[in-house]
Order: structure tokens, then sequence, then C-alpha cells
């Protein structure tokens, strides 16, 4: 019968078991609070280093404003460099979140409830971490906001035709989708740990932001409401935010860029660098925080089984971009994609198509599926093999456009890698100080697809 | 268990949702209103070293722009004169006048009157003066009714989008070539049967440029 491999089934649904262990309700909220209102030592072994991080980022920023994107390796044919690289690695990584709460949700997939907090906060942590780049790529932050159009005096606005300007409503319209959409889903356990609070401050805190949430019929009905449109305003932004990024290459008509395949192609490798991170993040927290009866095995092979499917995906583009670059007899479509592969940036693009093509591969095996460990390693690679193809794209279009007098190679500087560093040392920053003062797992969500919420168990007659 | 927040601060929404568009509204007057040159710039009306008049030389005594600033046809800059250019009449008239002093200790010294410039358009603008007069855009145009003026001012806001109002629709602002010091063009019975397009004087018509390195260089 059952097999050692086999997950238990919930006795109600029939399928398998979302909470293992049989917790009651009670004991998932203090299995779930505690860390926020007991922070252990892990939580400090990790802010530290993502302090110290963060600090890279600000000496990066600091010395960036004093002398100017100069700082930079950016050259002639290559201005854009790693900044959009590293803007793209970032927006791209926020897209699993979006994925998770929204389509998800619209889907019924109940399993998302383990990890939906946790990656909406990944995502809008991950969507501030790329508008740094945009932001100070211009080289005059101070005047950001003239990338909105704003009526002003000197009757100058943003150019509607450059799809730069669709990706500032894109990203913008979709951080706040986003934030709005996480803190809907806050609110009521933000309510139950306003209700656990045992000083004044965090009482204070928590009740201020549970906007006085009673858990009432009439709130529950209006939660699920708004849930429910937020969901469905977000899902188009799962296709749209990357589709428009991609726009930032494709409607140039720079070899290697102009192609209409980039839209499908940047949105799976969004999808598919997001559930890396999700995983990079969540199968270390799973452990030290006790989590692995919610987050289980299960959730972690389902999310490496969409990371086997986008990954096919993005490794379906690679192959078509070069069959396409072939067929369309367009000699500097050729000779974009030959110098992509065997050009000076090779290297780079191998790094790619290892990470990406083959790393993803290995989750047909099921011992690899259901390995939290081989699958943390391969998150790392994916990780590594998405930033590498933002790389690829960039740099090796731009280096060798039509006009070979303008070629250059294009290397990065310190400050570039301390930017990139220094941006990881935000998101983690941002994401401790989320698992040290919100409830990193949704629980009122969970209980909800728990055999206890069931009014009808097995063995009621009614 | 004792209620957190005190009853009055149910209230607290509501009057965000009173007092919120409120202060958008007003900060929306205020960076339109106080941040704007035509509030900042316009009406700017230093004092200057000597008390020169517009009035009585432009106005009264009807002297043309150009007899002082001399090179506004040749050059981006229309000179501020020297002080040798007064004198020409000075040394003749008015010679004891207390008032000018300062031109007279000038011209014995070398050293020139410090003048407060009026008109300053910031360094990253590029203007020339020549394109403009060559294209039969009055002085009176930009500057105002100088001729008027007992103490110069500056009468128009010199924004960037003052500029491209006209930059756009250039053609109300023309004159006649040999109208652009003219003081009273504007309301002139002259002005109101001038055809720009139409004028044979007129080699062809300007067309100012709207992108940004047109000003922007």
């Amino acid at each position: 019968m059952a097999s050692k491999e086999r997950d238990p089934l919930d006795p109600v649904r029939g399928r398998k078991l979302l909470v293992e262990g049989g917790p009651s309700f009670h004991d998932l909220t203090e299995q779930v609070c505690t860390p926020v209102e007991q922070p252990g030592l892990a939580w400090w072994l990790a802010f530290l280093p993502a302090l110290g991080g963060l600090s890279i980022f600000g000496v990066s920023l600091f010395w960036l404003l004093w002398r100017g994107v100069g700082i930079w390796g950016l050259n002639n044919p290559v201005d854009w460099g790693w900044a959009i690289v590293d803007f793209v690695f970032w927006v791209g990584i926020g897209h699993a979140g979006t994925l998770i709460s929204a389509i998800l949700f619209l889907f019924r997939q109940q399993w998302r409830t383990a990890v939906n907090r946790s990656a909406e906060a990944m995502t809008i942590f991950a969507v501030i971490c790329a508008l740094t780049f945009p932001t100070f790529h211009t080289g005059r932050p101070w005047v950001i906001y003239w990338a909105l159009p704003l009526p002003n005096q000197m009757q100058m606005w943003p150019n509607f035709r450059s799809p730069l300007l669709w990706d500032v409503f894109a990203v913008s319209t979709y951080f706040t989708v986003s934030l709005l959409f996480w803190y809907v889903g806050l609110i009521p356990d933000l309510a139950t740990m306003r209700d656990r609070a045992t000083t004044k401050i965090r009482r204070f805190a928590y009740g201020l932001f549970s906007l006085g949430w009673r858990g009432s019929t009439r709130h529950w009905q209006h939660y699920e409401k708004a849930y429910l449109l937020l969901a469905g305003l977000a899902t188009p932004l799962v296709l749209s935010v990357h589709t428009i990024v991609s726009f930032d290459f494709a409607v140039s008509q720079l070899p290697g860029w102009h192609t209409t395949i980039f839209p499908p192609y940047f949105v799976a490798g969004a999808i598919f660098s997001g559930f890396a991170m999700v995983l990079t993040l969540l199968i270390p927290i799973r452990k030290w925080y006790g989590l692995e009866h919610i987050i289980t095995i299960k959730h972690l092979e389902n999310m490496a089984k969409i990371i086997l499917l986008t990954g096919s995906m993005v490794g379906y583009a690679y192959a078509m971009e070069f069959f396409i670059a072939w067929y369309s007899g367009n000699p500097y479509e050729s000779f974009a994609f030959v110098n992509r592969a065997f050009g000076p940036y090779a290297w780079a693009y191998w790094i790619m198509i290892s990470c990406n093509v083959i790393t993803p591969q290995l989750v047909w095996f099921k011992k690899i599926r259901r390995s939290p460990v081989a699958l943390f390693v391969l998150s790392i690679f994916v990780n590594i093999g998405m930033w590498f193809e933002r790389f690829v794209i960039t740099v090796t279009s731009l280096s060798r456009d039509f006009l070979p007098s303008s070629w250059d190679y294009y290397s990065a500087t310190i400050w570039d890698v301390g930017m990139l560093v220094g941006s990881f040392g935000l998101f983690f920053t941002l994401f401790c100080l989320f698992i040290r003062y919100l409830p990193m797992i949704a629980l009122a969500e969970i209980k909800a697809v728990m055999p206890a919420a069931n009014p009808h168990p097995p063995g009621d007659d009614h | 268990m004792p209620a957190i927040f005190p009853r009055w601060t149910n209230k607290i929404p509501l009057a965000i949702g009173v007092v919120a568009p409120l202060v958008g509204a007003f900060l929306i007057f205020a960076v339109w209103y106080w941040w704007s040159p035509l509030y900042t710039d316009m009406g700017y009306r230093p004092k200057q070293p000597v008390e020169y008049s517009h009035a009585l030389h432009a106005g009264d005594m009807g002297i043309d722009c150009r007899y002082c600033h001399n090179t506004v046809e040749v050059s981006p800059h229309a000179a501020v004169p020297p002080t040798q250019t007064c004198m020409n009449c000075h040394s003749q008239v008015q010679t004891e006048s207390p008032r000018l002093a300062l031109v007279r200790s000038s011209y014995e010294t070398g050293e020139s009157i410090p003048w407060v410039r009026v008109h300053l358009l910031p360094d990253y603008a590029f203007f020339d003066h020549r394109p403009h007069v060559a294209a039969g855009v009055g002085c009176a145009t930009c500057h105002g009714r100088v001729d008027n003026m007992v103490v110069v001012e500056q009468a128009e806001p010199m924004s960037m989008g003052w500029c491209l109002d006209c930059h756009r629709n250039p053609e109300p602002n023309l004159r006649p070539l040999d109208q652009v010091t003219n003081m009273n063009w504007d309301g002139s019975p002259e002005q109101a049967a001038y055809d720009a397009t139409k004028d044979l004087e007129r080699k062809r018509m300007p067309s100012p440029p709207v992108h940004c390195s047109g000003c922007h260089r």
C-alpha cells in the first residue's frame, strides 16, 4: 500500500495533505508567530551579513552620486551594461510572487497558501532592488520624476513612443498592485499578531496596520472579495510586466534584440528565475524555522516542476532564436548569434546555457526534485544562469552592432560588482526584516485548507 | 480586551479622505505657482548702480535699441554698452549731473560700471539673439515695453515652456524685419494687417527647433 515515498493524504479532499503532522490551528499559530515574537540567533546570522551587503550598496551609491555613472564600466557601444542586466534580473525574480499569489489563486491551487506570503514579499523587495538601477542609471536620480508625465512649466514630456516609458508605467503598476495584494492578505494575520502582542508598541503597530480587523463575517466577506479582485488585477501583470521589459530590447532594431520571440521568452525566463529565488529563500528558512511540515517536500516539488516547465521554455527560446537567425537569412542576425556563442562573450553564453538549459532538466528525476539540498543547489545555478542570460542579451548585441568601427569589449568595474552585491544586501535586509516582523506564512489562508477547516469531516453524516 | 485605540480614531479615515485631496490640491498649486519662473523670475527689478532710465532714453528721446545694444544682430549676446557709449552724449549734456558721477569716473578710470544683469538664462540653455532678430522677433516681444520702464525689469517668465510656446508657433510674434526695434508694434493697425507668410522681404519662414538639442547643446 502506501510506500514511504508517498505523501500523506488529506482525509477530506482525498488529495495530498498540505499541512503535515496534523497540527491544530493553535499549534500552527504558535509555530508561525513565535519566530516573529522571539527571534533566534539564526535571524541575526542572516541579518548581519545582509546589512553588510546593504552597506556595500550604500557606498556604491554614494560614490556613484559623487562621481557619476562614469565609475561603471560603460563604454561607447555598451551604454547599458550591468545596470540594465541587474534591473531585468530583479524584475524577473519578482514574477514568481505574482504568479503564486494571483494565477495560482484563480486556479484554486491550494498549495500556494504555504508559500505565497514570502513569495509576494520577495516580489516587492525584488522590484525595489530593480527600480534602483534605472533610477541611478539616469545619472540624475534627483529628477527621476521627469520620467512621469507631469505637467510642468518646461512643457517637457517623456517620450510616449519609448518602451522605457512603458516600463515606468508597467513596473510602477506592478509594484503598487503587488504591494496592495500583499498587504490585503496580511490584514487578518496582522490582527492575529496584534491580539498576541505583549508590548504596547507592538500592539499599536500591528493594531494600526490591521485596520481594526475583528474577523467578523462582514470583514471576511469584504476581504475575500477584495482579494479576488486584486488577484484578477494582478494576473495580467504577470504577463505584461516582463513583456514590456522585453520591449526595451525588442523595440530597438539591434540584431539579437529585435525579435518577436522576446515577450514570451522573457516571461518564461522571469517565472523560471522567480521560482528559483523562491526555492533559494524558502529551503533554508523552512529548515531553520522548523516549517518543514507547512512548506513540505510536495511544495518544493511543485515549484521544481514549474522550474522544469519554464526552464524548458527558455531552452526552446534559445534554440528558436538560433534557428530564426539562420532561417531568416539575415546576415546581421546570424552574425549576432554566432557571435554570442563563439565570440568574445562565449564564456558568458555557455555559462547561461549550462545553468539554464541543462540544470532544470535534472528535475525530471524524482530523487532530485524531492531533495531540498539538490533543489537549493539547482536554484542557485538557475539564479546565476538567469543573470547571465540578461548579460548575454545586453552586452553581446551592444558590443558588436552594425558598425565594426564602433565595436568595443565591455567589462564591468568594481562599482558594477558593488551595485549587484549591494542590491542583494538590500534584498536580504528587507527579507530579514520581513521574517522578523511579519508572519511569513499566510496563517488565515493556510488554516482554511487544513482538514480541520472542513465543516464535514470524514465520518460526519450531514 | 481593552481597546488599543480610542473611539475618535474611527474618524481618521474620514478625515484623511477629506484632508488628503485638499493637501494634494494645495501641493499641486504650490508647485505650479510658486515654483514657476512666472513667480520666481518675472518682475525681477534689481537696483542698478546708475539710475539709468530706459523710459527717458528709448521712450521719450526715441533712441534705437541698437544704438547701445549694438551687437544684437551680429552676436549671440546683445552687448551692454561700454561707458564710452554713454559719454558720446554725456560729454556734452548733463556733464555736471551728480547722478552721472559714476559714469564719469568710470570713463576716467576705465573701470566698468557694475551693471546688474536682469535677463539671465541658465548656462545649459543655449540662446543666440541673431536668429531671433533675423526672423523678425521684436525686442519688446521678449523684453517687454522697455521704453516705458524707468527701471528695467523682467517682463516675461523666460521659462522653457514660454520659449516653446513661440518655437511651436512663431508666426504671431513675427513682424517686418525693419520693425524689430519698434516698441509700438504690438497692438498697432500695421500689426493687425501684417501676414508674415506674405512678406516679400522674408526669404523664408523661420523653423525654430523644438527638439532638446536645439537649445541644450
